[in-house]
């Protein structure tokens, strides 16, 4: 039988005592944001205590909340979110930790509970530049040999910062500054709340 | 004495049974692989980030491109991701209409792995009969959307327009005779349904032909009887999902243990492998075509039977019928507003996963409140799939790397994205 979002807290809440800062429940989704330095020993008891026993990492990825509400936003830019799944209990968490250090963020590793973490956070160093300390190998993934930068955060453009050609005079492929001007086919809008009967775009 | 060294291969990116654009690296001890390294992004575009630079249903047609044969499942994880941030109710036609489509794509998708696999492994004939298949369920696509294969025909509310009453027939052409015309439009006399319901006649015995050809097969068991191993505990940590995790002997399919859409009312059975090898997924995958078939039935007796909207009536979300916007200055400014600012999703974050035919996809949105996802990430399966690549295959042989490749179903749309 599935164990409900509010056992879930429950059972949370017991096992884990102090570490999650904060246990949400929204849409039927249960989140613990959990600090960094508490990471490693809550997500081992999340996977090894019976009535958790979360033994699936699905998914882990970086956010970076730079812009989030076109600015509003006040806080640790770079988190991790990981989704987690229990095969036994059938049901889901979301983990959410937030790198203190918005110049250099830091996570710690978690290849050691689960080793499908390998190439999520490979791909979460690659894309936002997240370091993951304990990670044996962590080598770019997506993108380009000699890439540099980190392509999915928010002040990298969308047309990147390089193209790459054919050069019939060298005779091979060369790498030159973007000549594609970014554009903005639709706006990106934030509506206040009052607008138009936003209200009625989400019926409860 | 010289010192023994390890060879080190490089597999792809331009070779046949890679499936796109995988380079892997193979460190050797004669034959056999002591690691595997894959290298993957050669098809990386970046989805994610593109995404976040259009509106909700700009970015829904890039779904279909990730895993490019199972386009329909990946536009239903993207739909309800929405869905469950607006709170919508799809009408329930319409979640009849994407159970039925979920299984013709997860039929779809099986067949070429079907063909693929068994091309790798050295079979031709498998190859030539999925693909017959294959085009009856594109066509089935195109009639439906227009397009064989990026339909974009989910929509968040719904699907874009209902079930066509008559399926399209080949028209005479001078390359074939009239007796010939008319068996290939046997099946395209009545409505798409008929097509499906007909297809579906005949499918399980299609399925009866390929096993014919594999099952039994000494050269298929030879190369696919315990390669590629995988403990249940093992595929658990390793994030497997789908056939991949079903096939080492865990019974999890998100249809039966989370059901979303109308799969609570269908009757279908998950088939479990015992051993968790490459022939135990491989019998797996085939009967879990024969489950879709069942699906699909099912979904056909009730479409046939039950009429009404297929996409919600919320016109902040789907745009208005044609006639209603003529006639309507309401909903032609929902019409304008959703076509140039597109729909706003409420703040906050949600997860939806489907049962897709490789595992589990799952789509993950942060928003913002505004027209535009803040953040989408995709969660491929095969992502998780051909990371374990390296375990899978260390102390095999090169010749097991490419059957490991097969059975891993590896397409580099979604792992690349």
């Amino acid at each position: 039988m599935a164990t409900t979002p509010e056992a879930l807290v429950a059972a949370l809440q017991a096992a884990l005592g102090d570490a999650p800062q904060r246990v949400t429940v929204a849409l039927g989704e249960v989140t613990a944001v959990i600090a960094p330095d508490r990471l490693i020993d809550a997500m081992r008891i999340l996977r090894d205590r019976p009535e958790l026993n979360f033994a699936t990492l699905i998914d882990a990825s970086g956010v970076d909340y730079l812009a989030y509400g076109n600015g509003s936003y006040e806080g640790p830019r770079y988190a991790v979110v990981y989704h987690l799944l229990s095969l036994a209990n059938n049901c889901r968490l979301r983990v959410r930790t937030f790198a203190a250090d918005d110049e250099f963020p830091v996570v710690p590793s978690v290849i050691e509970v689960w080793p499908g973490a390998n190439w999520y956070e490979r791909e979460t160093f690659d894309l936002y530049g997240i370091m993951f300390p304990g990670h044996p190998d962590l080598r770019r993934i997506l993108t380009d040999y000699g890439f540099i930068g980190h392509p999915f955060r928010k002040d990298f453009p969308l047309s990147g910062h390089v193209e790459v050609r054919y050069d019939p005079e060298q005779s091979r492929v060369i790498y030159q500054p973007v000549t594609i001007e970014p554009r903005e086919v639709t706006p990106r809008i934030i509506r206040e709340e009052t607008y138009a009967g936003a209200e009625g775009s989400r019926k409860a | 004495m010289a010192a023994i060294r390890n060879y080190t291969m490089n597999f792809g990116p331009q070779h046949p049974a890679a499936h796109g654009v995988l380079r892997l690296v193979l460190e050797l001890d004669g034959e056999i692989i002591e690691r595997a390294d894959p290298h993957i992004g050669l098809l990386h575009r970046a989805t994610e980030k593109l995404a976040e630079h259009k509106t909700y249903l700009q970015a829904l047609p890039y779904m279909d491109r990730l895993d490019y044969v199972s386009m329909m499942c990946n536009e239903h994880a993207y739909c309800m991701a929405i869905e469950r941030l607006l709170g919508l109710e799809v009408p329930i036609r319409a979640q009849y209409i994407r159970v039925m489509f979920d299984e013709i794509t997860r039929v779809l998708n099986h067949l070429l792995w079907l063909g693929t696999h068994s091309l790798d492994v050295g079979g031709m004939t498998t190859f030539l009969y999925c693909f017959r298949e294959r085009e009856d369920l594109m066509d089935v696509y195109e009639a439906v959307s227009g397009a064989r294969m990026h339909a974009a025909y989910y929509r968040p509310g719904g699907v874009y327009r209902d079930l066509p009453d008559r399926m399209p027939r080949y028209e005479a052409q001078h390359t074939r005779n009239a007796k010939a015309m008319t068996a290939m439009n046997e099946h395209r006399q009545g409505s798409l349904l008929d097509f499906i319901d007909a297809f579906t006649q005949r499918f399980p015995g299609c399925v009866d032909d390929y096993e014919t050809l594999l099952t039994e097969n000494r050269i298929w068991k030879q190369r696919t009887v315990g390669i590629g191993v995988v403990t249940p505990e093992r595929a658990a940590a390793l994030g497997f999902t789908g056939p991949m995790l079903r096939g080492s002997g865990v019974p999890w399919d998100l249809r039966r243990k989370q059901p979303y859409e109308v799969y609570d009312r269908m009757e279908f059975d998950i088939p479990l492998g015992t051993n968790g090898d490459c022939y135990d997924r491989y019998l797996v995958r085939v009967e879990e075509m024969r489950q879709s078939n069942r699906i699909i039935k099912q979904c056909v007796a009730w479409l046939r039977q039950n009429a009404g909207p297929v996409i919600t009536a919320n016109h902040k979300v789907a745009p208005p019928s044609r006639e209603e916007m003529k006639t309507n200055m309401e909903e032609l400014i929902h019409h304008f507003k959703l076509f140039t600012e597109g729909m706003h999703v409420p703040p906050g974050e949600a997860y939806a996963a489907v049962e897709h035919p490789k595992g589990e996809f799952g789509v993950y949105i942060v928003s913002d409140g505004a027209n535009k996802p803040y953040r989408l990430k995709l969660r491929a399966p095969g992502f998780a799939h051909l990371a374990a690549l390296d375990e899978m295959s260390r102390g095999h042989m090169i010749a097991d790397v490419v059957a490991i490749i097969g059975t891993q179903d590896i397409v580099f749309g979604e792992i690349d994205r």
